[in-house]
């Protein structure tokens, strides 16, 4: 094993920008999908078949393939298109950051809409009752009842999905960009030194997942407070 | 859609995306069992070892593992040639090398699901048994082992269709699985989201059928438990 490449400071500063983009991409797709997530998994519990259907569909198909297929078929499909390549969108199909973040974004709604849903699902019903007896209309037991008890419900499946989400980060090195394992790769074949330069990403890797183990903890610790076993 | 030369390749790359899932379930699940039986032991080491195996895997993009493991294992490979002193320089296999790092990588989520089914089972089962007299090989066969596939299967099931998806990544290093060959095709007729699609459906008809699969299974195993509630 040689690391002494870590000391070299353009060896350094390649790892510290692909830290970066990994963080960029990681708190981009998690910001942006659960945007999209959440009126999604409201509308994959509507009494309306065809709008249930449709995200039924959507989460099929997004969690039915993999997201590297998916990616490609953004990034290297669309070009096929005549008409994508002469539109305005193109400008932003043609740039990899964009095309990966899309990706991540497209795949990881789907995952946490299917989460936010089955929690939705399994709300006592009595809440939802009590609600309208209280007179409540829909959109509000939506706002103050639904939502923000079934995203308490889902936080520990939820850190397990951010988890996933930073580890398909790294896929965004497939199409040239380079992130953590971007920057890897680009010092394994510099030096051919595949185990100490993947090695050195992956200790960044397991630094973040910690870090976000912790702060879903704390998270639980503050909103599930009320689950806890009480201690006598 | 036209039928060349390239549907007949994507369906070989099917059949070895199959091949590789099926070889890496396997790997998972022995890997898996056996780490789940030491997270289990009585000895303090043995459980360390293995929470720090979960937690290494946890931590890692599978991805990351796999060129690490590839490339890395390829390296090793001819330095041991080297002072073994043979005349020739073996390749790593891409399907071997990709069949042991997903067993590796999916060997600790199935450890964390046997060993949740395992705890799973009433305590009071193996008391039992023990008191009827059965020795500790008829414990595991019979009551324990039946018992466990049952409250492993959903869990078993959600890995087995990760699984099946992380094959795509052993592309990346070369292998011609269904995802290599779609790029391939793609690139040859310019046609890239034509022929990638067609893999998708692909990876969609293995998710479909083994969703089927699995269900019949399921029910198999739930013989003699009375559901709750069927909502």
């Amino acid at each position: 094993m040689n690391f002494s490449f870590v000391l070299d400071p353009d060896t350094q500063a390649l790892y510290l920008r692909g830290l970066w983009l990994t963080l960029k991409l990681l708190l981009g797709c998690i910001v942006i999908s659960f945007l999209i997530a959440v009126p999604l998994a409201v509308a994959r519990n509507s009494r309306l078949r065809p709008l249930r259907g449709a995200v039924w569909l959507y989460t099929y198909l997004i969690r039915g393939t993999p997201l590297l297929l998916q990616l490609y078929l953004i990034y290297f499909g669309l070009s096929q298109f005549e008409a994508v390549r002469a539109s305005a969108a193109w400008f932003a199909l043609s740039d990899p950051l964009f095309c990966a973040l899309l990706a991540f974004v497209l795949n990881e709604a789907a995952y946490s809409a299917e989460i936010f849903a089955g929690a939705m699902r399994s709300l006592p019903y009595g809440e939802i009752e009590a609600a309208r007896a209280f007179g409540m209309r829909p959109l509000t037991i939506l706002r103050r009842i639904t939502i923000p008890s079934a995203l308490r419900s889902s936080l520990p499946a939820y850190s397990n999905e951010v988890i996933i989400v930073l580890h398909s980060t790294s896929l965004a090195a497939t199409v040239t960009l380079l992130d953590l394992t971007g920057a890897a790769n680009e010092v394994y074949s510099a030096l051919y030194l595949p185990f100490e330069a993947f090695m050195v990403a992956a200790a960044f890797y397991m630094v973040l997942t910690f870090g976000i183990v912790r702060l879903f903890r704390a998270a639980e610790g503050r909103f599930l407070a009320h689950q806890r076993p009480r201690v006598a | 859609m036209r039928f060349d030369g390239y549907t007949g390749q994507i369906m070989a790359g099917l059949l070895t995306t199959v091949e590789v899932a099926l070889a890496s379930l396997a790997m998972a699940t022995v890997i898996g069992f056996c780490a789940a039986l030491l997270a289990l032991s009585r000895r303090p080491l043995l459980r360390w070892l293995m929470r720090v195996y979960a937690s290494v895997i946890r931590g890692v993009p599978d991805l990351l593992m796999m060129l690490m493991l590839f490339y890395g294992g390829q390296i090793a490979l001819n330095k041991l040639v080297e002072w073994a002193g043979v005349g020739f320089r073996p390749e790593l296999n891409q399907f071997v090398s990709g069949v042991i790092t997903l067993g590796i990588i999916y060997g600790a989520y199935f450890m964390e699901t046997f060993r949740g089914a395992l705890m799973a089972i009433p305590p009071g089962q193996a008391d039992a048994a023990r008191a009827f007299g059965m020795s500790t090989y008829k414990l595991n066969t019979r009551i324990l082992l039946p018992q466990m596939v049952r409250f492993a299967l959903p869990g078993f099931t959600n890995n087995w269709l990760v699984v099946s998806k992380a094959t795509a990544l052993v592309s990346v290093i070369g292998l011609q699985d269904m995802m290599h060959r779609a790029k391939t095709a793609g690139a040859a007729t310019h046609q890239p989201f034509t022929w990638l699609l067609l893999a998708g459906a692909g990876y969609l008809l293995i998710t479909t059928v083994s969703l089927a699969l699995l269900r019949l299974v399921e029910k198999k195993y739930a013989v003699g438990v009375r559901e709750v509630s069927r909502a």
